[in-house]
Parts: C-alpha cells; structure tokens; sequence
C-alpha cells in the first residue's frame, strides 16, 4: 500500500511537473479562460461574435454599397446567386453573377426581373465604388467586393431598391452598439444602486430594494412601449438612439443591483473586509477596491447574459415603429418593412435581418453559458 | 401561516398603488395631451379650431387641472368599474377593453399551460437521458427558441402559411364565425385559430423552462436521497415523480409569475402582427394616439395581471413546499 503511494508520487512529479506548475501559478482570470475553453459552443459563440464585431467596425468597407442606395432597376429584386458553373454546365474559376432584365409580366404589367443567363459579370474584390469615410475620418473608396459594369445584391433589394445586405450590416453597427451601451448603463446603474444597497443596508437598502422589486413587476414590453411613445416624433436620429438605449438600460440593471447587493451583504463580514475598515480605507475604496474584484466575473457573466434582451428589445421596439426609424438602419428598422404579409410573400428575403439577430443572440447566450460556469473555476 | 398571506396580500395592494401612479404619470409623459393631438388630426383633414376652442375643449375634458387631481379623479373610477371616455372610440373605455379583454386572458393562458405542458416532460427526458439524440436536439432547439424574437416566428408562420395553404394564419376567427353569436362551432373555429399564437407566444418561455428543469433535475438526480429510494425497490418511473421532480418543481413554480410577465408583455407585439382582436393592437393604438385613458387603463390591466400572478406563484410555493412554509413560520 504505502509503496505504491511512494512510487506513484515519485513519478507524477517528474512528468507533469510543468501543466502541473502553470495551474498552481496560473492566476485568477487564467484559470477561468481554461475552463471557458472547454465549452466548444460558447468558443463557437465567441468566434461569432468576433465576426460581428469586425462588421460593426467596418460596414462602409465589408459592404458594396451605402445604407441609402438606391438601385431602381432592380428595386424589389430577389438574392442574386454567386455561380461557379455556367448555364453549360462550365466551370469558371472566378466566381460570377448573372446580369438581369426588366420586363412587364403579360396579365398583371406588374415589372418583374429576368435572370439574363447570357451575361455574366465576374465578381472582383477591392473595387472601387462609393466614397465614403472610415470611422469618420480616412476617405477611401474601397469595397471588399463588388463587380463591374453591374450590381450585385447578395440578399436582393427591397421597396425602393435598396441593397439588404449592405443595409443589414449598417444595421449591424447600430443593434450591437445599442445593445453595448445599454449593457454599460445598466451595468453602472446596477453597480452603484447593488452597491450601495448591499453597504449601507438598513433603510437605504430597504428602500432600494422595493424599488427594485416594484420596476421588476411591471410587464416591461408596455413599459418600453409607454417610454417609447413618450419620446417626441421630431427628434433626430442621434437623439432618437440615445433616449431608446438609455430606456432600454432603465430596466436591464435591476438584476445586476440584486446580484451585487447580494453578493456585498455575504462579503461584508468577511475578514478582509474588516481588515481593509480597520486600516482605514474609505467606503468607496473598500467596496471599489476590495470587495468588488472578488465577484467581478460573476458580474461580467451577468453583463453577458443580458446583452440579447436588450438586442431583443431594441428589435421589437423598432418592429413596432416606436424605436429607431428611417433614416436610420437597425435590425428592428429593416424588419420593419417586413410588417405586413403581402410585402412578405413579395418579398421574403426582407426577413434576413432578422436570421442576423438569432444568431447574435444564440452568440451571446452560448458565451453565457460558458462564462457561466467559468465564473467559478474552483468548482470541480 | 394566515399571518404570512395576510402580509403578502398587503404588500400586493401597495404594489398596485403604486403601478397605478405609474401608470398614470406615463401616460402624462408623452408631450402635448388628447386635445394637442386631436386638433392636429382635424388640422390634417382641413378643420382648424382657435386656441379659445382648444382651451374649452381642455377645461371640458379636464386637462386643465393639477396632476394628482386628475389622478384621483381618475383612481376613484376605477375602483369603481369605470375608467374614463376613450376619445378615439368615443366609449367608454371599460367597453371598448370589455370586448377583448377575454381573448387576451385567454390566450396568456393558454400560452401558460401549453408552456408547461410541453416544457416539464421535454425537460425530465432531457435530464434523464442526457447526452442522447433527443437530448442534444431539445437543447439546440431550446437555444434557438429562446433566440428568435417572437413576432419574427409569427412573421414566418405567417409566410408559410400563406405559401403552403394559401391562406391567412391571422386573427382569431375564420370569416363566417367573425360576427356569429357563441356556439360549439365558433369555440373549435377559436381553437382552431388559437393554435398559432400560443406556439408564437409560448415558444421562448417553453424553452426556458425546458433548460430550468433539465439542470434543476440533473443536480437532484444523484443526490444520496434517490439512490437510498432506489435501493428501497420502488419503480424507477415512480421513484423519479415522487422525488427529484419534485424537488425541481420549486424553481419552476417560483419562475410562473416571471413567466406571465412575459407572455403579458410579448401579446401586444404577437396580437399586431397576427392581427387579433385582442387588446393588444388596441394599446399600441392608443399609445400612439395619446388616447391617455385607454392606454392607463391597459397599462394598469396589464400590471395587475402580473402582480396577481407573482402573488399567486408566492403562494403555491408556500403551500408545495413545507421547507418554505416552516421557514417562513418561523
């Protein structure tokens, strides 16, 4: 018995000693970014949101046209194909689209768009196209991709003609920096209420807590609706955005101030805590510099977890015409002119936009479970 | 015990009082009141009135008077069955609400019991059998229901609907039951019809509910205590409703309050794009119309709801749970 223990810890040492030594040395966030990585759909989801967040950045470059062109010819007109082989079956090793023509149908004379198999237009990448302005300041007129001599509408057009794919990536830019500086609002709102809740107790926590409570039992979508309805119809597109997000923040941090308030009320009669008093550090320190630290990934899991709500909420205000409107382009705002059946059945690519908030949301929630249980990676 | 519902019930009615403050000052909220968008309605048809004429218009309507007197003018009403004129209908708005006010009760639910009926089983197989097929597919289905905003499902039944059958998935009745009186036929047209928006409406808190008793199950399921009643010999179907079950009820009952907030607040979305004669369409019209007493009136309804199911959930708690009630005795 005790040789087999003599030996087995003879051996172990000398073979694992360094995996072994990194996970003893390894530090907090360390140690979480280990356990994360397990989890291969919340790596999934991370990776996605990697994509989203590239197109956020640069939508002027990743799409071949503006938010607001309009391309009348093919007004209406559904995805156009990417081919490799020809209507003869030939293989092209540049991949291209088919050009198209405009016709009256023969009953209804309504215009209807013909594919034109004998034009081919080759796709190129880095065209140059439109001018625009990168972050507001480097003018250039590169696209990644585009064709010459015609248009290529990937996900097709609506109404008026202009391309979905190039509005659904703006929209991509405006729905996740809502969702983003909603997240931070409600994050600081639940910080400092949590905060104080949980320090102070006693009457002020009494207080804030009902209140909590209270903002938690209203049905929030009528609550948004209300807010929303509230705001004047004249206001500008900036203006419009900032109220929406700060609305949507408004109901987002109840949760984060109950989990923080909870988790200052079990920490507040710990030892380090008592040592840190009695050194003399001030309340703020204290609660900024001590206790916060010890609990911030279960907040950053929080944080994460509510990122889809406030995407969802965005989305359905705008649905509703009482978010973000023309001129500007947000998910919800797209799908807006996918109201109404008629325009549906006419049209059903217009409903892609929304295929891209499933897939955000699947996103964040995938990464929410990971972190969720990478937030406490001493737990076996 | 008696004690403990007596302070639950208080607190409701506090809550209540203060919903309706809030109810009230939202709808003070938007800028400009009934008359302002009234006026501008008449402007665009070509009628214009004078400031003196809008000013009698307020003093009639009695905008003109301070907040909280209009809101206990407004309160007092209510208690008493009658919460104000609907200037866009030109009702009273307990009338206009009356109508259809039952549709929505009865589809939040039915959304209710279709979202545990589907979700409770579906969860124990998945925490059962974790890991297998169906387990995998339940969850991935779970993630997408739980991702898919729910007017855009609505948007896509309704898409199919019409491409496959040709027809509108839409409302609640088909044509020749639109206005008939109540009878067997017109309540299977109505369930018939039902269907869709339940599924729109229930899909995402299913799927919530679903993952709830799946991890809720897996954590009871290898606790000492079932093993101990396995060695008893008792059947293992019975084993597992009697015990872990029902252990992981409590989440999903403690959830049920939650869960009607949120089919309460995803309806009025639903019932606009499906079309139903529900009070949905009926608030988001009055939002934006500014017609304040309808609006409150569906804001409070709305709140009420919520509250009285919180409390109801509370309640159950209290009553399945002997742990709770022994605490809270205490």
């Amino acid at each position: 018995m005790s040789n087999i223990a003599i030996s087995s810890a003879t051996i172990t040492p000398a073979k694992k000693s360094s995996p072994a030594r990194s996970l003893d040395v390894a530090s907090h966030w360390q140690l979480m970014w280990r356990k994360f990585k397990r989890h291969h759909m919340a790596i999934l989801g991370l990776s996605l949101l990697g994509i989203f967040l590239v197109i956020s950045l640069f939508p002027e470059f990743l799409s071949p046209y503006g938010p607001h062109t309009r391309d009348l010819r093919y007004a209406q007109g559904s995805p156009m194909g990417i081919h490799f082989f020809d209507s003869d079956g030939e293989f092209h090793a540049r991949p291209f689209v088919y050009g198209w023509k405009n016709k009256r149908h023969p009953v209804t004379l309504r215009k209807i768009t013909i594919l034109d198999e004998s034009k081919r237009y080759p796709l190129r990448f880095f065209v140059r196209g439109e001018p625009y302005k990168l972050f507001g300041a480097f003018d250039s007129n590169i696209h990644l991709f585009g064709v010459h001599g015609s248009k290529i509408h990937l996900f097709g057009t609506d109404q008026i003609g202009r391309d979905v794919f190039s509005r659904t990536l703006y929209a991509t830019r405006t729905s996740l920096s809502i969702g983003f500086i909603g997240v931070i609002l409600a994050f600081i709102l639940g910080l400092t209420f949590g905060g104080i809740s949980g320090y102070m107790g006693g009457m002020i926590d009494l207080v804030i807590m009902r209140m909590v409570e209270f903002i938690r039992s209203i049905p929030t979508l009528p609550l948004w609706l209300a807010l929303a309805a509230a705001l004047p119809r004249d206001w500008s597109a900036m203006t419009v955005y900032i109220a929406i997000t700060m609305i949507l923040s408004l109901i987002g941090w109840t949760h984060l101030a109950r989990r923080v308030r909870g988790k200052l009320l079990a920490l507040r009669e710990e030892d380090f805590v008592l040592a840190a008093r009695l050194s003399g550090c001030s309340h703020g320190r204290i609660i900024g510099r001590h206790m916060l630290p010890s609990f911030m990934s279960y907040l950053i899991v929080d944080l994460t977890i509510s990122f889809p709500y406030i995407i969802l909420a965005e989305t359905a205000l705008s649905f509703l015409g009482l978010g973000m409107r023309e001129p500007a382009v947000s998910w919800g705002v797209l799908l807006f002119s996918a109201q109404n059946v008629r325009s549906l059945v006419l049209m059903p690519w217009l409903l892609i936009p929304g295929l891209f908030v499933v897939v955000a949301v699947l996103a964040f929630n995938f990464v929410g479970d990971g972190a969720r249980d990478a937030a406490d990676p001493y737990a076996k | 015990m008696l004690r403990v519902i007596g302070g639950r019930l208080i607190s409701t009615v506090i809550l209540l009082v203060a919903v309706s403050i809030v109810a009230f000052i939202l709808i003070q909220l938007p800028p400009g009141d009934f008359a302002d968008s009234y006026v501008n309605k008449k402007a665009q048809g070509g009628v214009v009135f004078t400031i003196e004429e809008v000013n009698e218009m307020r003093r009639q309507l009695g905008l003109d008077r301070p907040f909280f007197i209009q809101y206990f003018d407004w309160i007092g009403g209510v208690l008493r069955g009658d919460f104000g004129f609907s200037w866009e209908y030109r009702r009273p708005v307990s009338d206009v609400i009356g109508e259809r006010l039952g549709l929505t009760l009865a589809l939040a639910f039915s959304t209710l019991l279709f979202t545990y009926a589907v979700a409770l089983p579906i969860g124990i197989y998945s925490a059962v059998r974790q890991y297998s097929i169906g387990d995998h597919a339940m969850t991935m289905l779970g993630y997408i229901g739980l991702a898919t905003p729910n007017f855009m499902l609505a948007l896509i039944l309704l898409y199919l609907g019409f491409k496959w059958f040709g027809l509108s998935a839409g409302g609640l009745f088909s044509p020749e039951f639109q206005e008939a009186s109540w009878s067997l036929a017109r309540v299977w047209d109505l369930l018939a019809h039902l269907w869709v928006p339940v599924v729109v409406l229930g899909t995402a808190g299913t799927a919530f509910q679903m993952r709830t008793m799946r991890a809720t199950l897996l954590d009871e399921i290898n606790k000492m205590y079932v093993i101990a009643a396995r060695a008893g010999g008792i059947s293992e179907f019975k084993l597992l409703m009697k015990y872990p079950v029902r252990m992981a009820l409590n989440p999903i009952i403690s959830t049920l309050g939650w869960e009607l907030t949120n089919i309460i607040s995803g309806a009025p979305i639903v019932a606009l794009v499906l079309s139903l004669p529900d009070t949905g369409p009926l608030f988001l019209q009055a939002l934006l119309n500014q017609d304040m007493y309808l609006a409150g009136a569906m804001i409070l309804i709305y709140s009420i709801l919520v509250i009285i199911g919180t409390m109801v959930s509370d309640l159950l708690l209290l009553w399945l749970d002997p742990r709770i009630r022994l605490d809270v005795a205490r």
